[in-house]
């Protein structure tokens, strides 16, 4: 028994000398080592203080913009989200229909369209706007973004929600019912940290595809990050402009996968055997 | 002008739009297609790559799949459509000084959504390698099929049919980001909706057809996909 186990578990020899998997690994890792210093050595030659001095502070800002857009539509989200997985959830026919379709559309369309729809299509009832006095709201292109973003979030958001519900075993809801324990303390005490353990990667994702999808409110006249670089690249046609905040970009999305992963670890420490 | 019906505005021919709208989702359907084998075969081997027992291919390929799927995809786009011409500008000035380079936008943009696509798809064919035991190769070598015939007879079959909801996921996505190349000229739904909002003033119109036809798409592909795996199925019952 015991020989055998150790047979199986010693890892396998490595290979000597160079097999064609290896020349292929080292020229890859030598393409990219290349293609960065490429880019590195690029910065370094294009160096321009003045575009940096000129760009730099409106990068900052535009940074601020992204950060902002991202944090208040993704509450905003998740605030709406609850409903939505009410209703996807529920057993009324009716309700978990109109659910289903708002989930699929949302889903079902890119958010480019959705917020043209938001910024431009809500300009076609701009009288009926006025006259309930919304228009000053979506007059604004930021907010329209916000708005967008937060249905779009607020669908994946739902059925996020509902499949860490679903994944908590009906014996908990039961368990918690015997002990005399209401809905809504079971959903409160029992259900949720249990469901959100499961929710939190899925969650994490979605931050980081809304931080990546929301350098599209560029495009509706939005100064974000994205925003600046566009702005950036049209005055000095210096494609630096748009390697600057693919780093930014690239930083920012590393930072927020890996600190999800540290929370993840320690919050299923107990978990673990 | 006399104000246009709605009907007219969507008929087909010179007075409506609907002919342009379709020929743009025509546009959309042969980007996204075009780029769906490009996309899995880069996804494939990187997927290959990233369970090798080689380190350095294993780096390679997480550092490919650390960036494209850390860019936000309009950035990725823009600095392809953008930059591409102009390193491509330099490399040619040595052999041909006068010349110029142009990006097609459907060229460019089938490139950056194949290498988005690709990074997302190599995680699912990892972990459909992943869920695949280590005896279907050592069975395959039993037999003596050599090492190309054992993935090609014994472990893609396998593979494709676990990888096939997660590549789903990543079809609908790629279907999807296609409307961003809408920013860099490409004539696809969203653009020719754009441009017939502009005209006409009805935007939420045109808006609203443009996402009827994602939608319609969706759904279309859904069906499809179930058809595929329908028959999937039933290969398999027949074994």
């Amino acid at each position: 028994m015991s020989a055998t186990a150790t047979m199986v578990e010693r890892p396998p020899p490595r290979a000597r000398g160079w097999p064609r998997r290896r020349i292929v690994g080292y020229a890859l890792v030598c393409l990219w080592i290349l293609f960065g210093l490429g880019i590195v050595s690029y910065l370094y030659f294009a160096w321009n203080a003045e575009f940096f001095a000129k760009y730099a502070p409106a990068y900052l800002r535009g940074l601020g913009v992204t950060l902002s857009l991202v944090s208040i539509s993704m509450v905003l989200g998740a605030m709406l989200s609850v409903p939505v997985a009410y209703g996807r959830m529920s057993s009324n026919r009716i309700l978990s229909g109109l659910a289903y379709c708002y989930v699929y559309f949302f889903r079902g369309t890119p958010l480019l369209v959705q917020t043209y729809l938001v910024y431009y299509g809500l300009g076609s009832f701009r009288i009926e706007l006025q006259s309930v006095g919304l228009w000053d709201f979506f007059k604004d292109a930021f907010n329209c973004g916000v708005f967008a973003f937060a249905l779009n979030t607020a669908a994946y958001q739902a059925e996020i929600l509902r499949g860490a519900i679903e994944s908590v075993p009906r014996g908990q809801w039961e368990g918690a019912a015997s002990l005399g324990l209401h809905k809504l303390q079971t959903l409160r005490k029992i259900i949720l940290p249990q469901a959100l353990i499961v929710a939190l990667r899925p969650y994490g994702n979605e931050l980081i595809l809304m931080v990546k999808a929301s350098a599209i409110v560029a495009i509706i006249t939005v100064y974000d990050l994205m925003g600046n670089a566009k702005l950036a690249f049209a005055n000095s046609f210096d494609i630096q402009a748009y390697i600057w905040v693919a780093l930014v970009y690239l930083v920012m999305v590393e930072i927020l996968r890996h600190g999800i992963e540290w929370i993840e670890r320690r919050i299923t420490i107990h978990l673990k055997r | 002008m006399p104000a246009q019906s709605i009907w007219t505005l969507l008929s087909w021919g010179p007075e409506g739009w609907l002919d342009d709208i379709a020929y743009g989702a025509l546009i959309t359907v042969a980007l996204a297609l075009a780029t769906l084998p490009i996309g899995l075969a880069i996804g494939f081997f990187i997927a290959l790559a990233k369970q090798s027992e080689e380190p350095s291919l294993r780096l390679a390929a997480n550092i490919y799949t650390t960036v494209f799927r850390g860019l936000p995809e309009l950035v990725t786009l823009f600095l392809f459509f953008f930059g591409m011409p102009i390193l491509l500008q330099h490399l040619v000035r040595y052999f041909r000084p006068d010349a110029t380079i142009d990006v097609n936008s459907f060229v460019a943009g089938m490139i950056v959504l194949a290498l988005i696509f690709s990074s997302y798809a190599s995680e699912v064919f990892l972990s459909a390698f992943r869920a695949i035991p280590k005896g279907q190769y050592e069975g395959g070598y039993a037999i003596g099929l050599s090492n190309w015939l054992t993935m090609r007879k014994v472990i893609v079959p396998q593979l494709l049919r676990i990888a096939f909801p997660g590549l789903e996921n990543c079809w609908l996505s790629l279907l999807k980001d296609t409307s961003l190349v809408s920013v860099v000229g490409l004539a696809e739904t969203l653009r020719n909706a754009s441009i017939a909002a502009r005209v006409t003033k009805h935007a939420f119109l045109f808006f609203g057809v443009a996402s009827l036809v994602f939608l319609g798409l969706a759904v279309m592909s859904s069906f499809a996909t179930s058809a595929i795996l329908r028959s999937l199925g039933r290969r398999e019952a027949q074994r």
